[in-house]
């Protein structure tokens, strides 16, 4: 099986036979080559949502106030919800919530520095806040729970507030007025979850005592423990359940507080990709498929092609498993190198793309804060389907070309010698 | 050498049935010199085929050096052509993408010849057939009697004790068919027992013992003394046509 001779001998053929060579080639080469510019797109597709995604954490929980649309216990309907330090207090007891913060959002603060003015939002936040967003720190540190505690004027603000007012100059440890009141700056950050960074976050006990917010909170902000959809619903119904009982209104009201899970949409969406996956498996192996057909084409019209050439050759001594081994390791050879031509064509492709793509992520990323916007990334396909498809073409070529060398064996030499 | 008893051979396509050959007892001694003749249809091929072992039979019995050649393994059929027969065809049967000193190595190569070896050796023989300088041509490059020398050649790699030839000179001029004769006639010489297949008069009458075939059977053996006899026969009908 394994002698040079036979090898020289099927080489020689290969080369004088090109054309031939070629299609067989063609086809399985295509095969892969599609198989790995379908699976790399789609597999840059999730990438990029996936990658999106990261920049909150994934299993956080976003609820708001809203006003009620269903009366009840002799309550009228149309009543605002207003969350107090209270409801944090509850929802962070709950069981099942992991970080939690409350929220307070002041548009439009006037934040100043030595002559620099800006308009800019401040969120009164807890230190928890950082986990839920996934906020990135530039400089220094987020609130902690002692700002919390002492009710400290201490700022953390965003990166537009710094290059806006700051102008590049050393922020930490200095002061700056949120309308007219001096607060210390102790962080510098970036917010992955949004575009631009113009919030300012201060403890939500100094921003209640300061400005006057009384102990109101718009929103909270909070991670649920718990992978799976399941957990994540349970934990959801127990908070809205609490609320309700709290606040007098009916646990099926969806307008009396508004929530919205991470988790849930983001297991919706991967849901998409699993859909899109699998419809490119299937064109995948449609391709695949036809790169076979297309394979044991050839080789039976190579048969066809070669019937006298196989007669002469069993004529002077050829045994019919020499015929069947000759036509069978050329077409494993063909197919063997012509998968793996199509499987570094294909994957080289998707690799220049990548980096293409990582240049162009690189450069967004450049102007907008360290964060790039994109839909398409890391397009590349797993090495080891690479390798299993073009094995799986190799072994189909080989049966493809056993069925059409059995058939060559069993020539009568005389039939194939006739055969003018 | 050959020994054929009572052979019979049809070809059946769907219902019908050729009966090509009719009983056939034939024998042949080493080292003979033989022509099969007779007219289209008469089974000469169908002979020659079974001689080879490139066809099967029904009925009788062939023994090639003393074993009985009958339902053999297709395996068993090609070592026996590779060791014992050298074959030579009317079309040449050249394989056409390889050069001659190739065409001529490849029995040899089923034989478990190393390359170099082989190659070696196919050189010796295409330089016995005056084709030393065409060994690198491809078979389209040369002509018909430098194709037919080349087939020859390989017929003859594997030390042959048969060579079989069906229409040696059937696609060549009369004086390249006289060449390839003379060849034949030399291989005979060595001791190996030439069995060709004609229907001209001229060529078989070079050969020791003419056999001539009639709808499946033998009906006439022409040894070696009648020759001359045959010869002036043909030279009668000639003059009568």
């Amino acid at each position: 099986m394994f002698d040079i001779d036979k090898w020289q001998e099927i080489l020689s053929t290969i080369k004088k036979n090109k054309m031939r060579t070629f299609l067989t080639g063609f086809s399985v080469a295509w095969g892969i080559f599609m198989l790995m510019i379908l699976l790399g797109s789609g597999n840059g597709l999730s990438h990029g949502v996936a990658e999106n995604f990261k920049n909150d954490a994934v299993n956080a929980m976003w609820i708001w106030t809203g006003k009620t649309s269903i009366p009840y216990q002799g309550l009228k309907k149309d009543r605002s919800i207003r969350f107090t330090n209270e409801d944090y207090t509850i929802v962070d007891n709950l069981k099942g919530v992991g970080a939690a913060s409350g929220r307070y959002f002041m548009g439009s603060t006037q934040y100043s520095f030595e002559g620099e003015y800006g308009e800019y939002t401040t969120i009164t936040c807890h230190p928890d806040l950082k986990e839920v967003e996934r906020m990135i720190m530039e400089e220094g540190r987020f609130i902690n729970q002692v700002d919390i505690d002492q009710c400290r004027k201490v700022v953390v603000i965003g990166k537009d507030i710094y290059t806006g007012i700051f102008k590049d100059k050393p922020a930490i440890g200095e002061y700056v007025k949120i309308n007219n009141i001096p607060f210390k700056v102790v962080g510098v950050c970036v917010e992955p979850g949004n575009t631009r960074n113009r919030s300012g976050f201060i403890p939500v006990s100094t921003a209640q005592k300061v400005f006057n917010g009384s102990n109101r909170l718009h929103s909270l902000a909070i991670t649920i423990e718990g992978k799976t959809l399941a957990e994540s619903r349970e934990v959801e119904a127990r908070i809205k359940n609490t609320l309700a009982r709290k606040h007098h209104f009916d646990p099926k009201d969806d307008n009396a507080i508004g929530m919205f899970n991470k988790l849930e949409a983001y297991l919706e969406t991967m849901k998409i990709f699993k859909a899109i996956n699998i419809f490119i498996w299937i064109i995948g192996i449609g391709t695949l498929i036809a790169g076979i057909v297309g394979v044991s084409n050839i080789m039976l019209i190579v048969v066809k092609e070669r019937t006298k050439e196989i007669g002469i050759r069993k004529a002077i001594g050829a045994s019919p498993g020499s015929v069947i081994g000759l036509i069978l390791l050329e077409s494993v050879i063909i197919t063997t190198i012509a998968g793996y031509i199509g499987l570094v064509l294909g994957a080289g492709l998707m690799e220049g793309i990548n980096i293409f793509v990582e240049r162009s992520f690189e450069a967004a990323a450049a102007t907008n804060g360290g964060r790039g916007d994109t839909l398409f990334r890391n397009p590349t396909v797993d090495i080891n389907i690479a390798i299993a498809s073009t094995v799986l073409l190799i072994v189909a070529g080989a049966i493809a070309g056993y069925i059409p060398a059995k058939r060559a064996a069993r020539i009568k030499p005389i039939e194939a010698l006739r055969d003018e | 050498m050959i020994v054929l008893n009572n052979v019979h051979k049809a070809y059946v396509t769907g219902t019908n049935s050729l009966h090509v050959l009719k009983g056939v007892d034939l024998e042949i001694e080493q080292g003979e010199f033989v022509s099969i003749m007779g007219s289209s249809g008469s089974g000469k091929s169908t002979l020659l085929n079974i001689l080879g072992i490139l066809d099967s039979y029904e009925e009788g019995s062939y023994y090639l050096d003393g074993t009985l050649i009958k339902d053999m393994s297709e395996k068993k059929a090609a070592n026996f052509r590779n060791e014992l027969i050298g074959f030579v065809f009317q079309s040449f049967n050249l394989i056409s993408f390889k050069n001659a000193v190739e065409n001529v190595a490849l029995p040899l190569y089923y034989q478990g010849v190393r390359r170099k070896k082989r190659n070696a050796i196919a050189m010796e023989y295409l330089e016995r057939m005056g084709l030393a300088e065409w060994a690198g041509h491809m078979p389209n490059e040369l002509s018909g009697g430098q194709k037919q020398r080349v087939a020859i050649a390989r017929s003859l790699i594997s030390k042959p004790k048969i060579i079989l030839a069906d229409e040696p000179t059937g696609a060549l001029d009369t004086s390249t068919s006289y060449e390839v004769m003379e060849i034949l006639k030399e291989i005979n010489n060595d001791g190996i027992t030439v069995i060709i297949v004609t229907h001209e008069h001229d060529i078989a009458a070079m050969t020791h013992k003419i056999i001539r075939l009639k709808d499946g059977t033998i009906s006439e053996v022409i040894k070696n003394g009648d020759l001359m006899d045959f010869k002036h026969r043909y030279t009668k009908e000639l003059e009568t046509a």
